[in-house]
């Protein structure tokens, strides 16, 4: 049985990858993204650009791998072809996890193209790229995790859209890129310990600026604990919804 | 004989709605079962249950001789389910879909190919093999989706409503393949709301209305219960134009006689007297209480 899963897990990802993430517009959106953000920094604070690379290269990640995939399992909800995936020989739980897959592998792709480029373009240390690939990878996880658990958490695209900026944004402003977490209050700071993307940025920071803070060990395993918890809560909810 | 599928008591609820309301049957290997109903008899919610999408409030099933709460993986790796949505992927080409497909269930990758190939042929679907799914024509759509649920040449294929929506030359194939799943050996199982498709194709039919089996039999047998009363059609002609009447009697005989009589007292020409053998139709409306117009009507109106 587990390997009608892992089989599953790899061919759902791969479709996914072919049908939906590899498109034109995706990969021209995923490259157009960060460059705009990048601008953005530039403009407000010149010359501090090495700084702005771990929020850059996480928020990238969390907008690639949740953006897509909350669309894709809404959409495939409506059309059936969702349910023609557990008609297979494959778990619910590896379905999903197939579909999880997807958008690690589409917020990895993106994700490392901006890496690459900001430790090139600003001047990171070479060396430097791989404890942050693996926060990268950690970091992708837990959104892709997330867009899963949002997608099933509704029933139209358009809702799927909404209540995924409802939680990006926030997260956005909470996560220590533009303010740091040391300068927000208790109950904001505490706010922000329970977000993914607090832990990415943190992460990302050690890796590539070596800053002080908590132990990356400990960003590490707080991206698992919220990948497994997402991933759990979109497997209940999914399979209530297709009871 | 041996049993492909085996229900007892089978049930689902949604809340205080029952679904399907303790339902027993069995299949024997090789038959055309069809379960026919109105839209809301459950007839989908149960092929839900045996194909694994939905789990049973309550009640047993078997399928391929695997206990269906225990062992549903390796019951869907020997079963080909057609849904009544044909939910291929619009992104993919007809040829990719099945690939895919193919890949999902294991079948080994050399293989594929050969086996997708062979598919798109036999469904006439060669010339379209790189067309995208989104852009074949629903009857194609739906040949596809067939295809898509015989790539890994399953024992049992469970058909749900597998002709709505097609126009007649696709349900015309449609049907004829059914008939050559048969001579090949696989047994289908289909659900459907059309009482011709159900007399043309089944071995055996269940009339299911309200979650609840009402009859179950072969067509003849379903038939035999209307074959008490006789009937006969005449065809008239009088001054006034033509008309159809219909006579019932305790024999053809008594039926013959009511209607010579009435032809002979209205003054009218008898054109043609036929004598009416009892359709599924008869037997549904009578073994049901519903009439065949209503579900008709309720399947269009969804």
């Amino acid at each position: 049985m587990w390997r009608d899963d892992l089989r599953g897990i790899f061919y759902i990802a791969l479709k996914d990858m072919r049908a939906y993430y590899l498109k034109p517009p995706n990969i021209s959106w995923g490259i157009f993204f960060p460059g705009a953000l990048i601008l953005a920094f530039a403009i407000r604070t010149p010359g501090d650009l090495q700084a702005l690379a771990p929020g850059l290269v996480a928020m990238t990640a969390l907008f690639s791998a949740t953006s897509m995939e909350a669309i894709v399992i809404t959409f495939e909800r409506r059309t059936g072809a969702l349910e023609r995936l557990l008609l297979a020989p494959v778990t619910l739980p590896a379905m999903l996890a197939g579909k999880v897959l997807g958008g690690v592998l589409f917020g990895l792709t993106i994700g490392i193209m901006v890496l690459v480029g900001v430790t090139i373009g600003f001047g990171l240390a070479a060396w430097r790229l791989v404890p942050a690939f693996v926060v990268l990878i950690m970091a992708t996880a837990a959104f892709s995790a997330l867009g899963a658990f949002v997608s099933v958490a509704v029933r139209e695209v358009f809702e799927a859209q909404t209540l995924a900026n409802l939680v990006r944004f926030p997260m956005i402003f909470l996560c220590g890129v533009f303010i740091p977490l040391s300068r927000l209050s208790a109950t904001l700071r505490m706010l922000a310990r329970g977000l993914p993307l607090t832990y990415a940025v943190e992460g990302l920071e050690a890796a590539l600026l070596g800053t002080p803070g908590w132990p990356m060990g400990l960003d590490l395993a707080a991206l698992a604990g919220f990948t497994a918890l997402l991933f759990a809560l979109a497997t209940v909810i999914l399979r209530r919804r297709l009871d | 004989m041996t049993l492909v599928v085996e229900v007892e008591g089978l049930t689902k609820t949604y809340g205080p709605l029952t679904a399907v309301d303790h339902i027993s049957f069995k299949v024997q290997t090789g038959e055309v079962f069809a379960l026919l109903g109105p839209n809301g008899a459950g007839k989908t919610t149960t092929i839900r249950m045996l194909t694994g999408l939905t789990r049973p409030t309550s009640g047993r099933a078997r399928v391929l001789g695997l206990d269906l709460a225990r062992e549903l993986p390796r019951i869907k790796k020997q079963i080909g389910v057609v849904p009544e949505q044909s939910n291929l992927y619009d992104e993919l080409t007809a040829r990719d879909n099945l690939l895919f497909v193919a890949s999902l269930y294991g079948v080994p990758r050399r293989e594929r190919g050969l086996r997708a190939d062979e598919l798109l042929r036999r469904f006439r679907l060669e010339e379209k093999r790189g067309a995208f799914f989104a852009r074949l024509s629903r009857g194609m759509k739906r040949a596809l989706t067939v295809a898509a649920a015989l790539i890994h040449h399953p024992r049992l294929l469970f058909l749900d409503e597998p002709t709505v929506g097609l126009d007649v030359v696709s349900a015309h194939g449609l049907r004829a393949l059914v008939g050559r799943l048969r001579e090949e050996g696989v047994t289908v199982f289909l659900t459907t709301h059309y009482l011709e498709e159900a007399e043309r194709l089944a071995d055996r039919v269940a009339l299911l209305v309200r979650g609840r089996i009402v009859a179950l039999d072969t067509v003849e047998g379903l038939k035999a219960h209307v074959k008490q009363r006789a009937a006969v059609e005449m065809y008239l002609t009088s001054a006034m134009g033509q008309e159809r009447l219909r006579f019932h009697g305790e024999s053809v005989e008594a039926a013959l006689h009511a209607a010579m009589t009435h032809a002979e007292a209205e003054g009218k020409r008898v054109m043609t007297v036929n004598t009416l053998q009892p359709t599924l139709e008869d037997a549904f409306i009578q073994l049901t209480g519903l009439s065949a117009e209503m579900m008709q009507v309720e399947k269009e109106g969804r």
